[in-house]
């Protein structure tokens, strides 16, 4: 694979975006496990695909080509700002805004594959990740989403750790109703970002299994964010490899080895390494 | 003439749904000068909590006024100034991966504002705040493996640290043992004499009266507002009617409880 890198651009255009998907993915899952919103990545990964299937779709009417990565972020950042809308809606069933949100997505996408003439192989590699078919437009625009994820985790740091921990304190510190609706848009964003590498259907599982995973043996919120970012790193450069090697989706074999990672670590965590013998934080 | 630190003017406030509305403050009138520490008191279900959301900003006021250090609500933003303990408090750190030191270091978050993160002067305060209430040696510790009164010093630690002149403390010792009790009373006492003003919303009618300057007796009402020693005159009759069934104090020793 390291003659693959070196020879062909898509392998380092698909590598690169891995890297990055492998640090913002974990990064801001960790957010979303603590707040025990797994879900919002599955429903906004779906109704990505639903904008992923207009671009197609645009693209087959117009006779034009529009990256349909944009056209997922549209609808992605627009289903984001649906599912805040709706948990106000329904402030004491707030988790309905996501399965509301989540077959909104399945239907809009249903309906643009009808209508764009059923599938085809661009729309598998959305939906199960393609190690070739990484752009360096796309690669760019993985990027620079990658660039706005730091920064805003690195600004807003301090704030979504309190948002997470306790939202009504938050509340009363009168910091959380802005936070939250940066958050969920920066969550939509890194699903974009993801969808390439890992594909629309399994994107969430890399945004919380190497959390789940990192929850095991860590005890600090510091400790968290760095372990889960270690073991997404590994699961997408082993799943690449893996993929290459075996010429398969990358997406089903990352996925496959965050499993395998959560389940050593489960099996550490019940063999004695307790979350006492890790405790060195800082800030 | 240096104002009340809250004033609450003719407030009410009424819950509203799509079949029916339930009002939970009516009127209510109620001045809180620097330093006091006063205890709200009443039966569930008597508002206490919504004056406290009130009085926090978390809801907005549909009649009256509340002012904070003489300014309307509505223009108060040093909500640094004002530490708060929830009674949900202990329930939130239930497998939350986080250090005591992450926990109670984030109450600076409002006062180090913006884009703004954590130096030494902060780990000094914390190093400072864990002292006050005894617990620097659960500094690294993962906060789902403390007890409940661990927890609760915890809490109390994440709403001193900024060093607030205004303390909220709603139903903090829910859970808690008698003696973890009597260590927070002292901690309380302790911010009462650096002027510290304490508002405490509790069931603990018994012991509270015995450490609050002034007590506040609310049920949708305000009925009562006076010192200790006032609301310990009150007839069994008076507190019968505030809370609705009957009710006594008892004395013995130094504690004094409350019976149904």
């Amino acid at each position: 694979m390291i003659h693959a890198l070196l020879e062909y651009d898509f392998m380092r255009f698909s590598f690169l975006s891995g890297l990055i998907v492998g640090l913002i993915a974990p990064l801001i899952g960790t957010f979303i496990v603590i707040r025990r919103l797994s879900l919002i990545a599955d429903a906004l990964s779906h109704v990505t695909l639903g904008g992923i299937t207009f671009g197609v779709y645009i693209s087959s009417v117009m006779g034009t080509t529009i990256n349909p990565l944009i056209t997922g972020i549209m609808f992605s950042v627009a289903g984001a700002l649906g599912i805040e809308r709706l948990r106000t809606v329904y402030k004491h069933y707030q988790e309905l805004a996501i399965p509301i949100i989540m077959s909104l997505g399945i239907a809009l996408s249903v309906l643009f594959l009808s209508l764009a003439d059923g599938f085809n192989q661009d729309l598998f590699g959305y939906l199960f990740g393609s190690i070739s078919a990484v752009s360096i437009s796309d690669l760019i625009l993985i990027a620079v989403i990658g660039i706005v994820v730091l920064l805003f985790i690195y600004l807003f740091y301090k704030e979504m750790l309190l948002v997470s921990f306790d939202e009504e304190y938050a509340n009363v510190m009168n910091i959380s109703r802005w936070i939250h609706f940066m958050f969920i848009i920066v969550v939509a964003l890194v699903i974009s970002a993801s969808m390439r590498i890992v594909g629309i259907l399994l994107v969430s599982a890399l945004m919380t299994l190497p959390v789940a995973a990192a929850m095991r043996v860590t005890s600090s919120f510091r400790q968290l964010m760095i372990v889960s970012v270690i073991l997404g790193e590994a699961a997408v450069i082993a799943g690449l490899f893996l993929s290459f090697y075996l010429n398969i989706s990358p997406g089903g074999t990352i996925v496959l080895v965050s499993i395998l990672i959560l389940l050593v670590t489960i099996l550490l965590d019940r063999i004695g390494v307790s979350k006492n013998d890790t405790a060195t934080g800082s800030v | 003439m240096e104002h009340p630190i809250f004033e609450i003017k003719n407030l009410s406030y009424t819950y509203k749904d799509k079949m029916e509305t339930t009002p939970a403050l009516r009127d209510i009138n109620l001045k809180i000068d620097k330093g006091d520490f006063v205890a709200l008191v009443g039966p569930n279900g008597s508002g206490k909590t919504t004056l406290i959301k009130l009085i926090l900003g978390v809801i907005k006021p549909q009649n009256g006024e509340i002012l904070i250090n003489g300014k309307s609500l509505k223009n108060f933003d040093a909500w640094q100034e004002v530490g708060y303990v929830s009674q949900k408090s202990n329930s939130f750190s239930k497998g939350f991966p986080a250090t005591v030191r992450e926990v109670v270091l984030s109450g600076l978050t409002k006062e180090k504002g913006l884009l703004r993160r954590f130096g030494k002067k902060d780990r000094k305060k914390l190093d400072d705040v864990l002292e006050l209430l005894n617990i620097s040696g659960l500094k690294e510790k993962n906060i789902s493996l403390l007890s409940g009164g661990q927890t609760q010093r915890v809490f109390i630690a994440r709403a001193l640290i900024s060093d607030p002149s205004i303390l909220v403390l709603d139903e903090p010792t829910v859970g808690i043992d008698a003696r973890h009790v009597k260590e927070f009373y002292d901690v309380l006492l302790r911010l009462k004499e650096k002027s510290v003003t304490i508002l405490l919303v509790t069931h603990d009618i018994g012991v509270v009266v015995d450490h609050a300057d002034e007590v506040a007796c609310l049920n949708e009402h305000l009925h009562f507002h006076g010192t200790n020693q006032e609301f310990k005159n009150l007839g069994e009759a008076e507190l019968s009617k505030i809370y609705g069934f009957p009710l006594q104090l008892v004395s013995h020793d130094h504690e004094r409880e409350c019976c149904s």
